[in-house]
């Protein structure tokens, strides 16, 4: 496999060493412009392996309520495409491989060639986005390839053997696997649908494979790192965020759940 | 002409397609096929051409407003009345189809959005006729504004859930209803209430509503012996407008007149009317004209109508002013009263005020087109659910 981005490159390190990477999410703006850089900074500090920046949009039909309601605080402090590209940098300036993830109507406001071409000049190995389908997706493959940064699809427990490949075979990076039928937010178990998925995809392709929805215990975290390449955790951060009394708590607390989750991908094999 | 030809299936030019979750990628090419498979099933197609013709009420009637008209230029005024369909509007066409195909499909439950709450109502009407479960998501605003009909779909048997995130209104409805049907896809089918969303909903919402205009073709035919110079209906995600345009696109001479929600004024930016005020943009699974800002974030529409308050419209409504086949033009909350007001006390029909939108538009275009103009509007709903916001503006105390 070509190895060419950050991201690439983390995800080959973890295999090497025997282990799932990290992959941690937080929306740009959130808490707020400079908190959103603190977070990515706990997030380094605590031995997140990877960063995705959401870009908060006003329409978000993947996300349950907890990034619902990240993305109405971060937009009414009129977060945009200036702040998602600030935050990508602030992270790969410390040398954590990030990419942005946004649903697709902002990328194609920017203009799908000048957002892929910003997205390389931050410093971004690439970009997941969870409702563009392959179908609909030839301006952004020619843009993503110029620029030479990862396409991230999403694929789910209900994507079907025959279609399976065709999304796998576009995918950059990593292939996001949906833990399950529903949206973004912690629950009390990951499903067990996962570790089919995941075995479904590998019959498709080489490229690493991670586990998002549901995952934000170092439990959860160790019992997908048996199985997948990635291990990808978003509303349980912003869940310690949201209940924490102060911002230094909240930042205390994002960089212990880090330092838990990184112990928790170490220990699954 | 054949702007109606999909190029590439599920597109209308650079409209329509697909940006939806993968997971629900299964759920539309299913749906996909049981509308083909559907759309050439004898079988089918009788059953529901029975259901329109002992439930629904078809054909439904053509009224010829002449009082109205003479406020309208003294152009001949034709009214489609798809208000006297049961349920009181043209969604019972779409509901009833897409409620045989879920059981077709072998689903037990439906979810649907609903704006005024006419499509909940309708959805609500054709789960209990079909014994299937219904959940309607109805934006909190929407609840408030239309009370009645969130009576009438708990009659119906269904659920309602006021949805609390964003405007509280349709936008929002369809968020939360999407995010049920991700979850539940399995068991459980999106009948989505307009020509918006991803392939195949613009075209099959179309189909099942174009039954409006063959009928009224060959109505205003037979009564006049030749075709209308116009034909005119409200838009919001643009269902009742595109079921009566779709018979007449290839009459090159029937200027086909879509009437967008204006709220406060295409320029105050308090408004619904995304062809004449927005841009290209994705919108709940489609790529058409959406109010947005420069990062792409949707505005919020505002409308005095809860049924027009949408920032998005169908992709085939986008293509068809792009070919300058359709136009499209803004009316203010206030022409949208007064033809309401106009419509009650000159031709004894109270029309939904979505409707009255279309009205309004027909009193324009009558005096532009004059006395020898002949123009089909098609009066989509009833107002009943209207009569306390309608006393409210003009004054009426209940």
């Amino acid at each position: 496999m070509l190895l060419e981005t950050g991201l690439d490159h983390v995800l080959a390190r973890a295999e090497s060493e025997n282990r799932a990477a990290l992959i941690a999410y937080i929306p740009a703006g959130f808490p707020s412009h400079e908190g959103c850089k603190k977070v990515i900074a706990a997030f380094a500090a605590g031995g997140v392996d990877a960063i995705e920046i959401g870009f908060p949009y006003s329409d978000p039909v993947m996300d349950g309520p907890t990034i619902q309601a990240a993305a109405v605080q971060s937009l009414s402090q009129g977060t945009g495409a200036k702040e998602v590209f600030e935050s990508l940098k602030c992270a790969t300036d410390l040398g954590v491989p990030a990419v942005v993830m946004t649903y697709w109507n902002p990328i194609e406001r920017y203009g799908v060639e000048n957002f892929a071409e910003s997205i390389a000049a931050n410093g971004g190995s690439g970009v997941i986005t969870p409702d563009l389908t392959v179908e609909e997706s030839s301006a952004w493959i020619t843009a993503t390839d110029r620029w030479k940064i990862n396409r991230i699809y999403v694929v789910a427990p209900s994507t079907s053997d025959t279609r399976l490949p065709y999304v796998t075979k576009s995918c950059g990076g990593f292939i996001y696997a949906a833990s399950l039928m529903g949206v973004t937010g912690t629950r009390s178990s990951v499903s067990s649908s996962a570790a089919d998925l995941v075995a479904r995809i590998r019959t498709t392709t080489d490229t690493p494979v991670s586990v998002g929805l549901g995952v934000s215990t170092r439990e959860q975290a160790r019992s997908v790192a048996a199985y997948a390449d990635g291990v990808i955790v978003g509303s349980a951060f912003i869940n310690v965020l949201l209940e924490a009394s102060d911002e230094e708590s909240g930042l205390k607390a994002v960089r212990e759940l880090a330092e838990q989750l990184a112990i928790g991908v170490r220990e699954g094999r | 002409m054949t702007t109606q030809v999909e190029k590439i299936i599920g597109h209308f030019g650079p409209y329509g397609g697909r940006f939806v979750p993968e997971a629900l990628i299964g759920a539309l090419e299913e749906l996909e096929q049981a509308h083909i498979s559907a759309s050439t099933d004898p079988a089918f197609i009788a059953e529901l051409d029975h259901l329109h013709r002992t439930y629904t009420g078809r054909p439904s009637i053509i009224t010829e407003a002449p009082r109205f008209a003479e406020h309208a230029g003294g152009a001949r005024i034709l009214l489609k009345r798809e208000d006297l369909n049961h349920t009181g509007s043209h969604k019972i066409n779409n509901v009833l189809g897409q409620a045989l195909l879920t059981k077709r499909m072998g689903k037990k439950r439906i979810i649907a959005e609903t704006g005024a709450g006419q499509h909940g109502v309708a959805s609500a009407t054709a789960a209990a006729l079909m014994g299937l479960e219904c959940v309607v998501y109805m934006g909190e605003e929407d609840t408030k504004r239309q009370a009645l009909n969130v009576a009438r779909m708990k009659l119906l048997g269904a659920q309602v859930v006021p949805v609390t995130s964003g405007s509280r209104t349709l936008k929002d409805a369809i968020n939360e209803a999407m995010r049920d049907w991700v979850t539940n896809v399995e068991s459980t089918h999106y009948l989505l209430g307009t020509v918006a969303g991803p392939h195949p909903f613009p075209t099959m919402v179309r189909d099942f509503h174009r039954i409006i205009g063959v009928e009224a073709r060959a109505q205003v035919l037979e009564l006049t012996g030749k075709l209308p110079d116009a034909v005119l209906a409200c838009v919001g995600g643009g269902s009742n407008a595109i079921g009566i345009f779709h018979p007449f696109i290839d009459d090159v001479s029937v200027a086909l007149i879509g009437l967008e929600a204006g709220g406060d004024g295409v320029m105050s930016g308090r408004h619904a009317a995304t062809i004449s005020g927005g841009t290209p943009g994705v919108l709940h699974g489609t790529r058409s004209y959406v109010l947005q800002d420069e990062n792409g974030q949707t505005v919020e529409s505002h409308s005095i109508s809860a049924g027009l308050d949408y920032p998005g419209v169908g992709p085939e409504h986008a293509f068809l002013h792009d070919i300058g086949r359709a136009q499209y033009r803004a009316i203010t909350d206030a022409e949208a009263m007064h033809a309401f007001a106009l419509l009650c006390k000159t031709e004894g029909i109270i029309p939904a005020i979505e409707t009255a939108h279309a009205l309004a538009g027909a009193k324009q275009v009558g005096q532009e087109m004059g006395p020898s103009a002949t123009l089909l509007i098609n009066l989509s709903g009833r107002g009943d659910k209207d009569v306390s916001t309608a006393a409210e503006y003009f004054g009426i105390k209940l």
